[in-house]
């Protein structure tokens, strides 16, 4: 990147800068046109100048120039206008000027403004342009949350700058040196006075400044590699916890925020100071000229006339002159701010444009063998990971990387995959460099995944398609509003030198994933999952979630169909007992009374948990029916009776989870209002107490809290509630909730709620199973397995993939390297987090499922464990970075080699 | 049945009978309330040991698997509790209880029956004796065999 701000500037931006400074240039006609026009007005009509005599008329708009050679020349001899219509006019005209000198300062801070902000987006794309280019060993050096800093913070003043980067030095410039030539022109020694004094200013305020330079460099250091702390700590929270080290965190935070402090404050008094001695040279200079002018007019050697002219002209001068030297200020902060970065962002061996250019066909498979050439890799302190290995993988070969930790395969595995680059020697395909061919061919031939597995915060599938996203395949057509946007968007983008490739267009690569578009696409995803065993777990996190109505439709279409499959299936079984449907016209036994009474879910936060028992209609409702007091009545029992139960534990003890009506901290809340309510009538209890125990009441179930509090008669008074809740729901509440219809899709409710349609008995404890798979069951026999794997893949897997267990991001990491179908098939450790019996099936089907319809990709996988290169073609062995052994699995366990005595 | 019916039963088993009313009827709130109906498995042989049941109503067989098929070894009636001891050494079952009659059950969690005997070291001295008791019994069981032969 260029070094210097100013001619980065420059570069990208100077027909506009010129441009700008004409507008400004003319802006100057009107504004100082409107400083001589207050004077006609006031001299003219209003003090009646040349309106002497009543009727007396002066001409308007007169135009006419006194040119020289031609004498004068009249170009327009005006209108006559009376005094009152001359006022009138000169104050339009002033008006006028108004507006005029108004647009012009908005079209130039709009233009500025624009070109600044044009200027900021650039830089921050080529920054990060760049970290997509930096080469590997680069990234264990820095930290993200200072890479992340940079980009968005340390840049952002520059794009303020820009408009006024040239354009602000030659207007104060040109203002500043009229007045000082109109002080020459005066009275020359004053004249001097004044430069000596300006000179001054020029010398020596920048010499000051150079510690505010200093100083603003080390606060942008320390303030980066604060976020970066902040960022560590943000990841590595679970070993602050663990270690009990959120203490000397807190102490690490505090002393860099003190030095940060220190840096700041010792900023602003320098810089004050040097804003002290700047307006105290701004004023010396009148202090000279009153005493030494005075001095002269006394004397009689200058004019006292001149000398108010002096003065008065000096008025103009600090001025321009002090933001001036503000605009400098600016310039060596930005300069300083801008250097940091482009520093930072200038590393040796960056990437090549080229590798990474947008290549929208599919390059030719990979027919040539894979080969490390005398290939060594040392690690950043220099340690040797691999000696000199000269290995080749043909093509369709499956080979098993053996070793023990340190032995290399990993770095082997790594450097096939270009995470780490040769110390010396190098990895070819064929003839050609890995390191020479373009990413296209190798992200797109060759697919690699180990056990340090990154995923996007982003669906389940959004991860899993992650790897076939290489470039824009279908260009999107847009009209109407849209049309526009995408005009607009593709023109900004250019002139801020971004590239205006369509994040909306379809990125996938399906024909990779041996598909022809997203329709049969799902059936590769779905092979893949069922290779690396986690078909399953994406079915119950799609039973646990609600799912997305305009995308699955096919399950709300035939829910009614679903549920009645269900009854059959459990009535069948002789299962009928272990789930209790839900039915309009009854008490569900095995539900909360709060689901009873609602009878639907929830969709918003007006009538959900806590909330329903406060909400003013549903209390009408209660109220209507006679329950407000019944239930009341229940809550105070239960509250009574969960006190008695688990008022002497501690708040930490496990018997809390087993307590639904309240959390172990709302007990001594609980514990005085009952004391508060205990004599007390119903009728003088307040609306709020009144909620707050029939709450308690919401969550009870019969059967499984026992407290022996449901009549029949309660049960139908709550029946009944339920109807007329919702034969009045107000409009407002129309969309807070999903009334049960035995008919209906169930939108806020789960999947699994909808199939089920009513609950779970409690007194079966293996019945969750159990239905769970009957579902399962079901869903595969009316085709809609397929479905509700696709809710599993809309799950979120949260910050780094953090809502899956360890085994499952790694499961997933390496369905998403077979999903392209590659080449070669480079797996470095993938299974780590499961057991070996798991691991075993993962190979056995991920080597399947490579191979499936003929293809025949090479596979080097570095195994956990030596018997699993039983397996392949091929086993490798590796001990302190040599390569010690290799061949079939027959001849190496027939030698004595170290083979032999790993696998012992 | 209710959780203060549930409570007088609980202090008819031998094993709770020195803990307070107040803290069974916290045992029970806490345990799940289990049915079954006759030919049901509670819990099988070799199964991993989560819980333990104190039989309300109705009648279990203990089978112990063998060359020649199950063998019944006990009989559970009322107020029994089962599956405790798989509990306590962490071992899987040592045997199969199935419901022979239509059956309640509470089902006491393996940590909550843990932190229970954590708290009441009466009731942690009952199980004791009651180990104590079989083992006696088992080995005069064993020198009666010894001797037999």
């Amino acid at each position: 990147m260029e070094p210097s701000l100013a001619r980065y500037i420059w570069t990208h931006t100077k027909k506009q800068q010129l441009w700008i400074l004409m507008i400004v240039v003319l802006s100057m006609i009107p504004y100082f046109m409107s400083f001589d026009l207050p004077k006609l007005i006031v001299n003219g009509p209003i003090q009646g100048r040349g309106f002497e005599q009543p009727g007396a008329t002066q001409p308007f708009m007169r135009l006419h120039y006194n040119l020289p050679f031609i004498g004068e020349v009249l170009v327009f001899s005006g209108f006559q206008l009376g005094r009152k219509a001359t006022l009138f006019a000169l104050s339009l005209v002033f008006l006028s000027l108004v507006v005029v000198n108004g647009l012009f300062k908005f079209y130039i801070n709009t233009y500025k403004g624009r070109l600044g902000e044009r200027m900021l987006r650039r830089i921050r794309f080529n920054l990060v342009d760049r970290v997509l280019r930096f080469p590997p060993i680069y990234f264990k050096r820095v930290k993200s949350a200072e890479v992340a800093t940079m980009v968005k913070d340390e840049v952002e003043p520059l794009g303020g700058f820009i408009g006024d980067a040239f354009l602000q030095p030659v207007l104060l410039g040109g203002q500043a040196l009229t007045a000082m030539l109109f002080i020459v022109v005066q009275n020359v020694w004053l004249g001097m006075i004044a430069a000596v004094i300006v000179v001054i200013q020029i010398v020596l305020i920048p010499r000051m400044r150079r510690r505010l330079i200093v100083l603003g460099r080390e606060r942008q250091l320390t303030a980066r590699a604060l976020s970066g702390r902040v960022g560590e700590i943000v990841d590595g929270i679970g070993a602050v916890h663990v270690h009990d080290t959120s203490n000397y965190e807190r102490a690490d935070i505090a002393a860099r925020l003190g030095r940060i402090f220190k840096i700041r404050f010792d900023l602003y008094q320098w810089k004050f100071m040097v804003k002290f001695l700047n307006n105290f040279l701004a004023q010396i200079t009148p202090f000279l000229f009153y005493m030494i002018g005075g001095y002269l007019a006394i004397q009689g050697r200058l004019d006292v006339g001149q000398l108010v002219a002096v003065i008065g002209a000096y008025k103009d001068l600090p001025g321009p002159m002090k933001e001036l030297i503000d605009w400098d200020q600016d310039r060596q902060d930005v300069q300083v701010k801008y250097q940091q970065v482009v520093e930072q962002f200038t590393v040796e061996g960056i990437i090549a444009p080229k590798i990474e250019a947008l290549t929208i066909d599919d390059p030719p498979p990979i027919t040539d063998p894979l080969s490390a050439i005398s290939l060594s890799i040392a690690d950043d302190g220099g340690a040797v990971l691999l000696d000199r290995i000269s290995l080749q993988v043909k093509p369709g070969e499956t080979v098993a990387l053996v070793g023990t930790a340190t032995g290399g395969a990993n770095a082997l595995a790594e450097a096939f995959a270009r995470l780490v680059w040769p110390t010396s020697g190098r990895v070819a395909s064929g003839a050609d460099d890995l390191l020479e061919l373009p990413e296209a061919v190798t992200g797109r031939r060759m697919s690699y995944a180990s056990s340090d597995v990154f995923l996007f915060q982003a669906s389940l599938r959004d991860n899993l398609l992650y790897g076939l996203k290489h470039a824009p395949l279908t260009s999107v057509t847009y009209d109407g509003a849209a049309a526009d946007q995408r005009g607009w968007d593709i023109e900004e983008a250019r002139r801020s030198g971004n590239p205006d490739l369509d994040i909306h267009s379809d990125w996938i690569d399906y024909a990779s994933a041996g598909a022809t578009g997203p329709y049969d696409l799902f059936e590769a995803v779905r092979r893949v999952l069922d290779a690396v065993v986690l078909s399953r777990d994406i079915l119950d996190l799609g039973l646990r979630s609600s799912a997305d109505l305009t995308r699955h439709t096919k399950l709300a279409g035939r829910i009614v169909e679903l549920r009645a499959a269900l009854r059959t299936r459990l009535e069948h079984e002789g299962l009928s007992g272990l789930v209790v449907p839900f039915e309009p016209g009854a008490y569900n036994k095995e539900a909360t009374i709060g689901q009873n009474l609602l009878f639907g879910a929830a969709a918003g936060p007006e009538l959900a948990d806590r909330a329903l028992a406060a909400n003013p209609y549903f209390a009408s409702v209660l109220r209507q029916s006679g329950l407000d007091r019944a239930l009341y009545e229940m809550g105070m029992e239960i509250a009574e009776q969960a006190i008695e139960l688990f008022a002497d534990l501690p708040p930490d003890h496990q018997f809390f989870q087993q307590l639904a009506f309240m959390s172990a901290e709302e007990i001594p809340a609980y514990e005085t209002l009952l004391q508060r309510l205990k004599n007390r009538p119903y009728e003088a209890v307040s609306e709020n107490d009144r909620a707050m125990m029939v709450t308690l009441s919401f969550a009870y179930i019969e059967p499984r809290h026992r407290f022996g509090l449901l009549s029949d008669e309660l049960m139908s008074k709550i029946v009944a509630a339920r109807n007329l809740f919702y034969e009045n729901l107000p409009p407002e509440l129309q969309n807070a909730v999903e009334r049960y219809d035995p008919a209906k899709y169930i939108a806020a409710a789960t999947v699994m709620d909808n199939v089920l349609f009513g609950r779970v008995g409690n007194n079966h404890p293996d019945a969750p199973d159990r239905i769970r798979s009957i579902v399962y069951d079901i869903l595969d026999e009316l085709g809609l397995y397929a479905e509700l794997l696709n809710v599993g893949l809309d799950f979120n897997v949260g910050s780094g993939g953090r809502r899956l267990t360890s085994g499952q991001r790694q499961k997933l990491d390496v369905a998403r390297a077979l999903l392209k179908r590659p080449d070669f098939l480079i797996l470095n450790r993938p299974l780590e987090a499961l057991d070996q019996r798991m691991q075993d099936k993962v190979l056995r089907n991920v080597l399947e499922e490579a191979r499936r319809d003929g293809h025949s990709p090479a596979i080097v996988w570095v195994v956990t464990n030596p018997a699993m290169g039983m397996m392949f073609d091929r086993v490798v062995v590796f001990d302190s970075g040599r390569l010690v052994e290799d061949g079939t699995h027959e001849t190496l366990l027939a030698g004595n080699g170290i083979f032999k005595e790993l696998l012992s | 049945m209710l959780l203060k019916d549930e409570v007088g039963m609980l202090q008819r088993v031998p094993l709770f009978s020195g803990i307070e009313p107040a803290k069974l009827k916290l045992l029970a709130f806490t345990s799940d309330r289990v049915s079954y109906s006759a030919g049901e498995i509670l819990f099988r042989q070799g199964d991993e040991a989560d819980a333990a049941y104190v039989i309300l109503s109705g009648r279990a067989d203990i089978l112990v698997d063998s060359d020649s098929g199950p063998i019944k070894v006990a009989e559970l009636l009322p107020n029994s509790i089962v599956g405790e001891i798989a509990i306590l050494c962490n071992s899987s079952r040592t045997a199969t209880v199935r419901a022979t009659s239509s059956l309640e059950a509470l089902r006491i969690r393996k940590d909550h029956f843990l932190r229970l005997m954590k708290e009441f070291p009466e009731m942690t001295i009952e199980i004791l004796r009651v180990l104590a008791d079989r083992l006696s019994h088992t080995t005069a069981d064993l020198i009666d065999a010894r001797s037999a032969r």
